[in-house]
């Protein structure tokens, strides 16, 4: 019921649309259910010699074209009748059409804008863990669920529906116990189509399985193409390949057994029931029970009725993959976005920055950080070393508040952080992640991605800080290179590089780089350097780096350990206390000295390295 | 997006659809007994209306009940026939669907593995999947159910018209007016509807890769402050992609409605004319009912085979596409000569192969690929019996080119390549590549259990080979730990183990042949420390008293080997022991030194 409740939620905007196209479709069903009708009069009234029993309207009508006899000389005009009739019920139907695909896609697109937007609004944290591919399938297939039972399914019960209750009322107007007969069969070919369905839902789990099975030794196969051939292993490969093929021809092959035995026995109860009304029909108008005109409505009606029954079936199984859908898409929605404080204060982030015994731990309890407290003054450059895992790229990811700490304060111009709106503050620190994205669009538009509106010099000058200007000049297609574009694979340092120029665009007043040049070699990492230093003497920077010469020219070293800093103060400092620090720097001169007496035995690396 | 698929327009292509025949011949008996299932499908459905005006003709004009019984019993003999032929014709429409589908696949499978690397190159998995995948299933169900609608189609219109012609041919002629009319607005609305959805489905795959990116640079987007303008731009997709689903929604909306309309004016014709007569008693109420009938019947196949006609063009270009891949040649395959002699990848003739000393000549090696980049001339390199020849440089120096050649991925265009003295060429692709232990930098695995992986080098060995090879390179202890051993399941790509433990893994996968050449693109992908030094240990293991080629990137492995070759745009410009380079100072001092630091410095921090 929640699940219901849950789809009629997303109806919302679309309600009125819907309505209409209920309303078409009841009104296209009338249409259609009067041309037997039409029909029987003709056969039996003007063509035949029964008297005429029709709504006084319609009598004074034929009266007005010159009554039965002046219609039996002209059945052009029952002709013209059928013909307008059918047209108007197939205005209706397209009117149907039309109105549920617009509301249908409209639902489709609300959906697709609203969980695209929440997922771009969802916490750092939330896109640390997510499964990209299960969302990916939650936006696209089961939107696409969704959006075609509501655009097919969701009408045709409303049909199915009207298209009973009229042709009931039809038929009981005409003959009430040939109605009996005629719906005899109904409610079993419904419950069979319900239970049919229910049934088969495992064999076509079966050869969905069995297809994903087939797909993945494919896929893996094709991407491992390397190891297949350097193991000529191809035989083998066939072989695995040809059992998931058989698999899948065999279980497939199996489903559409099951549904032939469904349409022989559903057809064959219906076409029972056809056969049944035709003959117990021609024995009562042999009879004169009934006339001719009303066998012949009968008949026109039984078949008309059959249908959309049938289909009630594959309609409830569709309806259950849709409710599963919606939940599944509501899942995404329900997820607590991340709280913007976008009344909060905009500071000009022209002075210091101090952390003041900060401490940051996850949800579920382990510490990051711990009781961090150090000052930078404006423009100064922050170096931090430190082992894997001891918290250096949260302690950067705290400041444009990816992550929020939950001890002690962070405050720029004398605000803490948690009080300025984010958006500012984002828009202020220029971040490089360690593993930067690029979007897929060309060079240019990745460059100046954080500026719309930028003249072509400065996206040149940027690139060139970032020393990568000449690199995109080598590509044939130059800045219009597209990201992603076969022949112009960037390599990982490259698209560091991109990524610090479309930073660098920014002039932004603190600049954050975490390991962001690691993938860079150490001439070009010292060139961009000098640029930096050139470009943004103003800006705060903090760098992330376990390179020597990166480390030296730092005005403030913080070296972390386990979450702490055990360490700060600059190079010299550094390198007249014990520590971390002066076990890094002393490796380079080792090397000097072992080079320089030519001991380049393997055993004194790998004793340094335990 | 460049990456644009060829598209093919062009009309009925008969030889495509002769070598597609080659598919379809199998089911030759099946496509026959469909065919006369259809035709009696047809036929059932034609004689129902008869029975109508037979019943109205003998039984409810004259008056009379007599014979109703035997009519009622005629019936149900046409109704149970009628339910055989809709059981067989769906279950013999299936069978050779999913059958003709089966063995394009497994040509299209086995051709795959066929080809060389070249073709992978040019070829992204996601097309070459979709050939085996959308492709393949259009083509098997344009086959099997556009034939089930076609000759139901003919045959129903063929019959429906004869039956009408010789009831009342005046009536037939006036009723049939319509269908040239008809037949035109079919063909032309299912062609618009075809292409409104083809449509639709380009605008879909461009928003699942806006979602897609959406998600993967949500990190990068919240640094840029950027949500905003990448939902405007998200919205300009999802606006496109309503307006083209209500384009082709309107389109088959307006189809249906039209065709009954058309239809009704048959029908009314009939009424018009058939009642006409009646009156005047030149036509019996019977056959204006069966007429009444037929001019509906009449009217659904045009709307079945209009379609049938439209999507056989979308099925013809999937064909083209499967049939070229089918068709493509592989550029690196075994000379007529060689493949007789020792058989081919998929029946190796296995008892005139020799067994590998593991020497490796490059003589006057010129290689470059098809776009022209990444160049080899007359590149000499000697590698002796169980030496071990590390191959420095930068990225685009050349060095994958090499192992590429080495391992007969590609082949040089002048020169030749010699192993124990005699041209690769001479002896088969699948003798080479059983002689040869191989890998990669990033280790891929198939799903399926750590024994099965590691068996995969060498599909006899027995579980206490498997353990023996995981031993040697330092896996079995890990391995032990799982919870399951060695029936741990891997995953998906080997997603379930650590990079480390992959990586360790391909090594027992590559030694456990006991292959005479070692080839090793190594990792450049960090691990934590202890995998690390099983890793160096595991590799020193493999590459003692064995011919070994290596890109090699660790330090450790560059000083253990006998030879080092630096090469730069491919040319090698230094080669000797690491000793010697290394008082040459020159680049491999430069190397040397910059990665030291490096290595030693990422060692310090992750300790």
């Amino acid at each position: 019921m929640k699940k219901i409740k849950l789809l009629w939620k997303f109806l919302k905007g679309s309600r009125t649309l819907y309505v209409l196209a209920i309303v078409a479709i009841a009104l296209a069903t009338i249409f259609s259910l009067l041309i037997p009708l039409i029909t029987r009069f003709t056969i039996d009234s003007v063509i035949g010699n029964k008297p005429i029993e029709l709504p006084t309207f319609i009598e004074n009508a034929i009266a007005f074209v010159g009554g039965k006899n002046s219609l039996a000389n002209n059945i052009w005009i029952c002709g013209a009748v059928l013909v307008l009739l059918t047209g108007i019920s197939g205005l209706f139907l397209y009117l149907k059409g039309k109105w549920a695909a617009r509301a249908s896609e409209s639902i489709a697109q609300n959906l697709r804008e609203k969980l695209y937007k929440h997922l771009q609004l969802l916490p750092f944290k939330y896109h640390s863990t997510v499964k990209t591919g299960d969302v990916i399938q939650r936006c696209t297939s089961d939107v696409n669920t969704v959006r075609r039972f509501l655009a097919i399914q969701f009408v045709q019960v409303g049909r199915a529906v009207f298209m009973v209750v009229l042709t009931l009322y039809f038929m009981l107007q005409m003959n009430v116990t040939l109605t009996i007969i005629s719906m005899a069969t109904i409610p079993f070919i419904f419950a069979f189509a319900v239970v049919f369905f229910l049934k088969v839902k495992k064999a076509f789990k079966q050869s969905d399985e069995a297809e994903a099975r087939l797909s993945k030794v494919l896929q893996e196969n094709l991407t491992g193409v390397r190891v297949v051939k350097a193991f000529a292993r191809q035989k083998y490969e066939v072989g695995k390949f040809e059992s998931k093929n058989k698999d899948y021809r065999d279980l497939t092959y199996r489903l559409i057994r099951l549904l032939a035995w469904y349409w022989a026995v559903s057809d064959f109860v219906s076409l029972i029931q056809i056969g049944g009304v035709l003959v117990i029909g021609s024995y009562w108008a042999a009879t004169g029970k009934i006339t001719l005109g009303t066998l012949l409505a009968f008949s026109a009606y039984v078949g008309q009725l059959l249908w959309p029954v049938r289909q009630m079936g594959r309609v409830l199984t569709d309806m259950g993959k849709a409710l599963v859908s919606a939940e599944r898409i509501n899942e995404i929605l329900e997820e607590p976005a991340e709280e913007l404080s976008e009344d909060g204060i905009v500071p000009d982030f022209n002075s210091d920055i101090i952390f003041e015994n900060v401490g940051f731990s996850y949800e579920d309890g382990a510490k990051v950080l711990e009781d961090l407290s150090f000052q930078v003054k404006k423009g100064q450059t922050v170096a931090i070393l430190g082992p894997t895992g001891s918290g250096k790229t949260s302690l950067v990811q705290l400041l444009p508040r990816l992550y929020d700490y939950q001890k002690g304060s962070i405050k720029i111009d004398g605000v803490d952080i948690k009080q300025i709106d984010k958006k500012v503050l984002r828009e202020n620190i220029g971040i490089v992640l360690q593993e930067p994205f690029l979007f897929s669009k060309t060079l240019r538009d990745n460059i100046k991605i954080a500026k719309s509106e930028l003249p072509e010099h400065e996206i040149f000058s940027a690139a060139e800080s970032a020393n990568i200007h000449n690199v995109i000049e080598e590509f044939d297609k130059g800045y219009d290179t597209m990201v992603g574009e076969r022949g112009a694979t960037l390599s990982g340092g490259q698209k560091q590089r991109i990524a610090i120029a479309r930073t660098l665009i920014r002039n932004n007043p603190i600049l954050i780089f975490d390991d962001s040049l690691s993938a860079v070699d150490t001439k070009t990492d010292a060139a961009i350097r000098r640029e930096l230093r050139a470009h943004s003497k103003d800006a705060t920077t903090f760098i992330i780096s376990h390179r020597l010469t990166t480390l030296a020219e730092a005005d403030l070293i913080l070296v972390l350990e386990q979450g702490r800093l055990v360490q700060k103060g600059t190079h010299q400092q550094l390198l007249s206390q014990q520590g971390l620090y002066k076990r890094v720097w002393s490796i380079q001169n080792n090397l000097k000295t072992e080079i320089d007496e030519k001991k380049t035995s393997v055993e004194f690396t790998n004793k340094e390295k335990i | 997006m460049s990456l644009k698929e060829k598209e093919y327009k062009k009309r009925f292509d008969l030889d495509l659809w002769k070598s597609l025949w080659t598919y379809i011949k199998p089911y030759k008996k099946q496509l026959i007994y469909l065919a006369v299932f259809m035709i009696g499908l047809a036929g059932v459905d034609m004689i129902f209306p008869l029975m109508s005006r037979y019943a109205v003709d003998n039984f409810v004009v004259a008056k009379s009940t007599q014979g109703i019984t035997s009519f009622a019993l005629v019936y149900l003999g046409l109704i149970i026939i009628q339910v055989l032929n809709i059981f067989f014709f769906i279950s013999l429409a299936g069978k050779i669907e999913m059958g003709v589908c089966y063995s394009i696949r497994k040509d299209g499978f086995k051709k795959l593995q066929e080809l060389s690397l070249n073709y992978y190159n040019k070829n992204p998995v996601g097309w070459l999947m979709a050939r085996l995948t959308s492709d393949t299933q259009r083509l098997g169900e344009t086959i099997a159910w556009g034939a089930v609608d076609f000759i139901w189609g003919i045959t129903l219109m063929a019959g429906i018209s004869i039956i009408m012609f010789v009831l009342n041919w005046k009536l037939a002629l006036l009723t049939l007016t319509v269908v040239p009319a008809l037949v035109l607005i079919s063909l032309y609305f299912q062609k618009k509807i075809l292409a409104a959805y083809r449509q639709v489905r380009k605008t879909n795959s461009k928003i699942t890769a806006a979602i897609n990116e959406g998600i993967s640079g949500a990190k990068t987007t919240k640094t840029l402050v950027r949500e905003e303008e990448n939902l405007n731009e998200f919205k300009s997709l999802t606006q496109k992609m309503y307006h083209s689903s209500v384009h082709a929604a309107i389109f088959s909306a307006l189809f249906l409605p039209i065709v009954l309309s058309l239809g009704s004016i048959g029908t009314a014709i009939a009424l018009w004319y058939g009642g006409k007569g009646v009156i005047l008693q030149t036509i019996s109420y019977g056959t204006l009912v069966a007429f009444l009938s037929y001019t509906v019947q009449f009217f659904q196949p045009i709307r079945e085979l209009a379609r049938v006609f439209a999507e056989l063009q979308h099925a013809q270009a999937s064909a083209e596409r499967i049939i070229s891949m089918i068709k493509e040649k592989p550029d690196i395959k075994d000379s007529y000569k060689v493949e007789k002699k020792f058989g081919s990848l998929f029946k190796p003739i296995k008892k005139d192969w020799q067994s590998i000393k593991g020497e490796i000549e490059f003589r006057d090696v010129t290689f470059n690929y098809e776009d022209g980049e990444r160049v080899l001339k007359n590149f000499n390199l000697k590698v002796e019996p169980g030496e071990t020849v590390a191959i420095v440089g930068e990225t685009g120096s050349g060095k994958s080119t090499l192992v590429n050649l080495a391992c007969r991925f590609f082949e040089p265009i002048h020169g030749e390549i010699l192993i124990d003295g005699i041209n690769y060429r001479k002896r088969s692709l699948a003798w080479l590549h059983s002689q040869i232990g191989y890998v990669l930098q990033s280790p891929h695995l198939f799903s399926g259990t750590i024994e099965e992986n590691i068996r995969y080098g060498k599909l006899s060995a027995t579980k206490e080979e498997v353990i023996k090879a995981a031993k040697m390179v330092n896996a079995h202890e890990f391995i032990t730990n799982l919870s399951k051993s060695y029936n741990s399941e891997v995953g998906e790509g080997g997603g379930l183990l650590s990079t480390g433990q992959k990586q360790l893994i391909s090594f027992a996968r590559a030694i456990i042949s006991d292959p005479g050449i070692f080839v090793l693109d190594e990792a450049t992908s960090s691990v934590d420390t202890e995998t690390e030094k099983l890793i160096q240990n595991a590799i020193n293991q493999v590459l003692q008293n064995r011919t070994s080629f290596i890109i090699a990137h660790r330090l450790s492995t560059i000083r253990s080997a006998d030879k080092i070759i630096v090469l730069e745009e491919g040319k090698i410009i230094e080669n000797g022991s690491h000793d010697d380079l290394i008082k040459q100072k020159g680049h491999y001092y430069q190397l040397y030194t910059n990665q030291f630091l490096e290595e030693q410095e990422t060692g310090l921090l992750n300790t």
